[in-house]
């Protein structure tokens, strides 16, 4: 039964000749073929049980053209010649039919260092092992009392991309993750867990980190919103991280002046680095963006200064330098994005990080976060699952979820400490963040 | 193609399940954007592909696959049903879909216009013209402006004998205009924000929104909001615009009557729901001058169909009742709980995905008043219009929102033009502070085409009839 189960992606010499033929028929001046194909399951359950489960086979071939100076581009999700005629053909059509405009250069061949992403065991994971996996979380679950509610995936896919211009790039990789919410009669906790090789998720750990949320987090009474100093877990941290990303880590936002990043200034507290790279195999990696152009190591602040920016072809030729692979898919009007983020740790154990707090509040996650003012880079957005009072340098009792309205450079000004150990994120629709815990000297909770 | 439902519902009825339903879906889509004076992107998407749910033993497995052809199809089916065998040793209770739904027959978004039969150029060239009335503005220093069409044809069939086809239509658009300081950077969009007023219907809908007559106007507000005076804190009269009045509907009413959520099958992603089965017909959710219905009907709604992905008809429900929580969106696996029947709200973003619950049209029922009634009667109040931002707890009750422009309300006249407008509040409370709706003249459908739920991740289309409406004693101005 298993190898029925096996992720079926198509040979790597099957679609290097797929995507060469379409190349080779395209008329236009330059022609870009992005071919992104996955397998991928999912096992929810809610209530102790699993109510939905679900898999797909999917394909996307995306196919750039560039004409007289105009562009096309088109996307089917069939891999055939008749669907490689006729994403080419409507491409092709839509350069013909529009006037000139802005071209984004495509870029020549550039080796990309290889990088590991592939587990077999996640590619061939089964409904079974799943199945398995997720009633071992509610067994432990209705043991304590308590019901079990997420989600658990497994997918494996390959992402090919070649120009034109001799470029040819292939990516396979696979992703596990699972997130569980354990809920009393009054109150909840979170956890989550990500790798590239299924092997590594460890249900019982996981369990064990839940259910004592949980247990912990019942029963929560409110505190006076205001300015805490607080203990954000890496949830929380990594959603921070992803925000700054959106907002103020692409070339096109500074150009634009919407970034926050004050280039060479000193934005955030000296103990905090963040930077970009998509080549750290502790993340989730990737060797190329999907322009093409290899991934480069992009540090973003380092001691609390800005340092740099994430370029992709369009904002790299307005600046007259180089992407720094960090590109999105064919027609992008969004910019490039650093989504491979890492910040540096620091010496202290994540349960220490609480010792010298006198009052003051800890959070697991963050939820529903929004821009309210990007160039301020305030956010706001709601605790969930498990917020804490601390007094006097431990936990004294679950309070209810806070609405945060926080300056995100703000908040990163006042840091005080970093965990030594940190955990992957991993995003909901496209890469990863690596990050710490940390302590804030202050955080706004306005309601 | 339609011979691989035929194929996949005997499939799985031969390999054990007790009720199967195949979804064949076939959608094209064609984005355009303008920025700064030129064609930025023009991209036409296609997909394919067929969805195969079944029930085995009482619990659901789902399959799908992007290839079309007879081994494929057996494949899907034999997945679907192995993965359904899975869950049902691992699931709580088991399904109950209530009596059977037998639906048949053909619908078609009314289209005056075929948008894919209008040449890119008459597009480009309207969104250009809305560009360069926004660009005449000094200090406008990003221009964009966007237009999306989409057509959807569905299949469904089941095993209970429903076969439906339908051919669905959207077409939308918008433009915004950016004004950046050192300090600041201030949008004003139109007719809504976050990319587009979308609806179903074809082109001729984009003609009517007459974009290019209103880029100057955003291009001035935009500018004049880098100057403008913050907006003051404290607890004051709210009139909210109709399309900010759609965005409250959409959270904080919405979702909240979605009875999956109720009953915790999205707990551990998008959330549960304060209005729980015993608050049915007892919460005083609002004021009397709030009715809120879930109306699939509704004429130009992105939540107007002929059937729902379960095969169960569009039709109209009440939700809230002068005030009064009355009744949920449904499925037919969670109404059967309740001992009701689906009110037709299942829906899947695509043929990979499985139907979830989602909001069809919900409405905010049009009141008696007006906007200049509701500021004339106001002594100290804010007007806020066009959602800038969004944010509300897992069960739906604290939201806090921010809009793209304000004005400050003294004695019964608009004053001063206010920015980084933001309001909060706990649900029932502002819901029950409401005391006017704008009346029919100025209510409209405001479409939302990036309402996300569901693992993996699902995008619908829904949308909301909305009019200007006022709220007593709300907080205002939340920035640190």
């Amino acid at each position: 039964m298993k190898s029925m189960e096996v992720s079926r992606l198509t040979d790597t010499g099957e679609l290097k000749d797929f995507i060469s033929g379409v190349l080779q028929r395209s008329p236009a001046q330059q022609t870009e073929v992005m071919v992104t194909e996955w397998d991928s399951a999912l096992t929810r359950f809610a209530n102790n049980g699993i109510h939905q489960n679900v898999a797909e086979r999917n394909v996307s071939v995306r196919v750039k053209v560039v004409k007289d100076g105009k562009t096309g581009v088109a996307s089917i999700n069939q891999m055939n010649q008749a669907a490689a005629s006729d994403v080419l053909n409507r491409a092709i059509a839509i350069a013909d039919l529009q006037p000139k405009g802005e071209v984004v250069p495509m870029p020549g061949p550039a080796p990309a260092q290889p990088v590991e992403a592939w587990s077999d065991a996640t590619a061939a994971a089964t409904p079974e092992e799943r199945a398995d996996f997720v009633e071992a979380i509610c067994v432990k679950a209705g043991h304590a009392g308590l019901k079990a509610f997420g989600a658990y995936s497994t997918s494996a896919g390959q992402l090919a991309i070649a120009n034109s211009l001799g470029v040819f790039h292939h990516h396979r990789s696979t992703q596990a993750t699972v997130n569980a919410v354990i809920m009393g009669d009054a109150g909840s906790g979170y956890a989550d867990r990500g790798a590239v090789d299924v092997g590594e998720l460890d249900r019982d750990e996981l369990a064990t980190e839940v259910i004592d949320k949980a247990k912990r987090n019942q029963n929560a009474q409110p505190v006076e919103p205001g300015d805490y100093e607080v203990v954000l877990e890496e949830y929380a941290v990594a959603e921070m991280l992803e925000f700054m990303s959106f907002m103020g880590f692409s070339a096109l936002a500074a150009q634009e002046e919407r970034s926050f990043m004050r280039l060479d200034e000193r934005i955030t507290g000296e103990n905090v680095s963040i930077w970009d790279n998509a080549l750290d195999l502790s993340g989730l990696p990737v060797s190329f963006d999907f322009e093409g152009v290899p991934k480069q190591r992009v540090d973003l602040i380092t001691r609390g200064v800005a340092r740099g920016l994430v370029y992709d072809q369009l904002t790299a030729q307005r600046a007259g330098r180089q992407s720094t692979g960090h590109g999105l898919p064919a027609p992008n009007t969004e910019g490039p994005f650093a989504v491979n983020l890492f910040m540096e740790p620091g010496t202290t154990a994540k349960a220490e990080l609480l010792s010298d707090i006198k009052r003051g509040i800890w959070v697991t996650r963050f939820w529903y976060v929004r821009i309210v003012h990007p160039k301020a880079s305030i956010i706001t957005g709601m605790t969930r699952e498990g917020t804490f009072l601390i007094e006097n340098g431990r936990i004294t009792r679950p309070v209810k979820d806070l609405r945060f309205t926080q300056s995100i450079l703000d908040a990163l000004n006042g840091t005080l400490a970093l965990s030594r150990t940190t955990k992957l994120q991993i995003g909901e629709y496209i890469g990863a963040s690596r990050v710490p815990a940390i302590r804030l000297k202050a955080f706004t909770f306005t309601s | 193609m339609k011979n691989f439902v035929a194929t996949a519902l005997n499939a799985a009825q031969v390999k054990g399940a007790s009720y199967a339903d195949v979804r064949l879906d076939e959608r094209v889509q064609q984005d355009i954007t303008v920025k700064n004076g030129q064609l930025a992107a023009v991209s036409d998407d296609a997909s394919e592909g067929l969805g195969v749910r079944v029930l085995v033993d009482g619990a659901w497995g789902f399959a799908g696959s992007a290839r079309l052809d007879e081994n494929e199809v057996e494949l899907v089916v034999e997945r679907a049903i192995r993965i359904a065998r899975a869950s049902a040793r691992a699931r709580s209770v088991p399904v109950d879909l209530g009596p059977p739904v037998t639906s048949r027959g053909h619908y078609r978004t009314p289209v005056e216009r075929d948008p894919f039969t209008v040449p890119l150029s008459e597009k480009v060239e309207l969104l250009l013209r809305a560009d360069q009335a926004m660009g005449s503005v000094k200090g406008v220093t990003i221009r964009e402006g966007s237009m999306e069409f989409i057509r959807q044809k569905k299949v469904f069939a089941s095993t209970e004998g429903a076969l439906t086809e339908q051919e669905l239509f959207e077409s939308g658009a918008g433009i915004e205009a950016t004004a950046t300081s050192p300090d600041e950077v201030q949008n004003r969009s139109y007719p809504n924000s976050f990319g587009r007023h979308q609806g179903a219907a074809g082109y001729e809908y984009i003609t009517a929104l007459q974009l290019d007559r209103h880029g100057q106007r955003i291009g001035e507000e935009a500018v004049a909001l880098l100057s403008a005076d913050q907006c003051p804190s404290g607890v004051k009269t709210l009139i909210l615009d109709a399309s900010q009045v759609a965005l409250q509907v959409h959270e904080s009413c919405g979702h909240p009557t979605e009875l999956d959520r109720v009953f915790g099958m999205e707990a551990a992603y998008a959330g549960t729901s304060f209005m729980t089965p015993e608050k049915l017909r007892h919460l005083q959710y609002g004021s009397p001058k709030v009715t809120i219905t879930a109306d699939a009907l509704t004429p130009t709604g992105l939540g107007t169909f002929g059937w729902d992905d379960e095969g169960v008809p569009a039709q109209r429900s009440f939700l809230i009742q002068e005030g009064l929580f009355v009744g949920y969106l449904t499925s037919r696996e969670t109404a059967s709980v309740l001992g009701q029947q689906s009110n037709g709200t299942m829906r899947a973003d695509g043929w990979n995905r499985i139907p979830l619950i989602r909001m069809t049209n919900v409405n905010l029922e049009p009141g008696d008043s007006s906007l200049e009634q509701m500021i004339a009667e106001t002594k100290d109040g804010i007007y806020m219009e066009t959602n800038r931002s969004w944010s509300i707890d897992d069960k739906r009750l604290n939201f806090q929102f921010g809009t793209q422009l304000a004005y400050e309300i003294l004695n019964g006249k608009r004053g001063r033009l206010l920015k980084n407008a933001t309001y909060a509040g706990i649900t029932p409370e502002f819901w029950n502070s409401c005391d006017a709706v704008a009346g029919k003249s100025e209510w409209r459908v405001w479409g939302l085409a990036n309402c996300g739920k569901g693992q993996p991740p699902q995008v619908a289309h829904v949308a909301h009839g909305a009019a200007p409406t006022r709220f007593q004693n709300v907080r205002v101005g939340i920035l640190k």
